[in-house]
């Protein structure tokens, strides 16, 4: 068995010492490498695409069928929908019925990005994308409308990037 | 016009209102500067940029919006406090840190007064602000201030004594306890007293720190079990008030310690001629190095446990500094 030799005291302290001190000096002469933080406002931070950032509808693809609303733990998306008759192909056909969307509201104030409605989804209809910069100074205009919500769509990252999960680089 | 400056000067009252508007605008500078500093470099040790937009470059105004910030908060007080002396403790601390400014030697002759005793003085009254932090935290009717003024008093009185050991060494050296007498001593001595008297230094550097109440030894605040300690029930300018004392206190132990350890406004090598104005600035970047080390170990060490705390000071300060004055005694009557 190996003998583990006792380190003297006040080892750590020295050794904390320096770990900071080192820190300190690669922070100030070479920010560009040792920097953790962005300069927000004028400096974006690029998020990594599984980032959860903003909830995303592809309205084609929704059938109203209230999974995401019921199984939401926070209540904040709200769906309104009705069904519409198509008249048969020949006559004395069958009558098809098809659901369409009315309405398709995330409220972003209450939503606890637990992605549970992306998640439940069966028609593949919503989607995550990395977007933050949405935040309102009026409460009522965190909530996006079905229009908004599609409009997300264009920065939902393509299957590749998500593909290259969480590491960049 | 130089005449009738010194004519000016010599009338008491005026030498005194000048002097007064002297420390007025010094205490809130030196806090700021140090203040700033710090929010600086520990951002830096934490590999952050730290305030960066407070007057287009650096943050540079950060502190001066945070400053503005707190005259406009409101005045509370609580029901259950002791409202004259709730409303005098911060008083007394910033008190105890301009008091202390006054022994301090800026350059040959640059000092507000040249105490017989000023080494005496300069102990007794910082010790002042643990009255001020006891009535803040038994004044304010809170459990967690009261507990946070206890340990702060427990704390003090521990580290108050091997402050004061520690600088016997120095006095015994330099055979006087005039502050500016002890700089002149180094300088004819030729050397910082530091050399030699390097574990009254540290004792003495370990103490002021307890008396700061800064990280490792901040037991008496420690945010995650007593909240704020004594600070819990402040807010707006007299939280301010206890801000500055903080950074100003952190100035003028500094200062103590550059004077009676480094050397105070001289340098080794320095002419006289140039120290008349070179003085200030040679202590001010003495008393920076030490507040950087200051902050250095505070965003570096974790706190104490209050039973170390006292181990620390009862069991290894108190016998070192005691120990450190005989060895300094004998050697003096040898040598």
């Amino acid at each position: 068995m190996a003998m583990r030799v006792k380190p003297p005291p006040g080892l750590g302290l020295i050794k904390g010492l320096g770990v900071t001190l080192s820190t300190m000096l690669k922070t100030i002469f070479l920010p560009h490498k040792y920097l953790a933080t962005v300069n927000y406002p004028k400096v974006k931070e690029v998020p990594v695409p599984r980032a959860r950032g903003v909830i995303a509808l592809d309205q084609e693809a929704c059938t109203v069928c209230m999974l995401c609303a019921r199984q939401c733990p926070d209540w904040c998306i709200y769906i309104e929908g009705h069904k519409e008759e198509i008249p048969p192909d020949e006559p004395g056909g069958r009558v098809k019925v098809r659901a369409k969307l009315d309405r398709f509201d995330i409220d972003y104030a209450l939503c606890m990005y637990c992605g549970i409605c992306v998640e439940v989804c069966p028609f593949d209809a919503l989607f995550w994308s990395p977007a933050y910069e949405y935040s309102e100074t009026h409460m009522g205009d965190m909530l996006h409308d079905m229009d908004r919500l599609q409009d997300w769509l264009e920065v939902v990252p393509g299957r590749e990037s998500i593909e290259q999960g969480t590491y960049q680089g | 016009m130089i005449e009738l400056l010194t004519d000016l000067f010599s009338n008491f009252w005026v030498s005194l209102a000048g002097k007064l508007a002297l420390v007025a605008l010094m205490i809130p500078l030196i806090g700021m500067a140090l203040g700033f500093a710090e929010i600086k470099l520990s951002a830096k040790m934490q590999a952050r940029v730290g305030p960066y937009f407070a007057g287009g470059r650096w943050g540079w105004a950060q502190l001066i919006a945070d400053g503005i910030k707190f005259f406009q908060k409101e005045d509370i007080i609580p029901t259950a406090a002791d409202r004259p002396v709730f409303k005098a403790a911060p008083m007394l601390v910033l008190v105890s840190t301009v008091a202390l400014l006054v022994v301090i030697p800026f350059g040959p002759g640059l000092i507000f007064r040249d105490l017989s005793v000023g080494v005496f003085y300069a102990l007794a009254v910082s010790s002042l602000s643990t009255i001020g932090i006891l009535m803040a935290g038994w004044s304010s009717g809170n459990k967690y201030s009261l507990i946070g003024g206890l340990r702060a008093a427990g704390q003090l009185i521990a580290y108050e004594l091997p402050l004061v050991l520690a600088v016997v060494g120095a006095v015994i050296m330099a055979g006087t306890m005039s502050m500016s007498g002890i700089v002149e001593a180094q300088i004819a001595a030729g050397f910082p007293y530091v050399i030699v008297q390097f574990v009254g230094f540290g004792i003495f550097l370990v103490a002021a720190l307890a008396e700061l109440t800064r990280i490792p030894f901040d037991m008496p605040i420690a945010e995650s079990e007593l909240v704020m300690g004594y600070l819990t029930e402040y807010s707006g300018f007299r939280f301010l008030f206890f801000f500055l004392a903080e950074f100003a206190n952190m100035f003028t132990l500094s200062a103590i310690a550059a004077t009676l350890f480094l050397g105070g406004y001289w340098l080794p090598g320095v002419p006289e001629s140039v120290l008349e104005f070179a003085g200030p600035a040679i202590l001010l970047g003495k008393v920076f190095l030490l507040a950087f080390v200051m902050i250095w170990f505070r965003w570096t060490f974790p706190r104490f446990r209050e039973d170390q705390l006292q181990t620390l000071a009862w069991k290894w300060l108190v016998p070192l500094a005691l120990a450190n004055i005989a060895v300094t005694a004998v050697l003096k009557v040898v040598l």
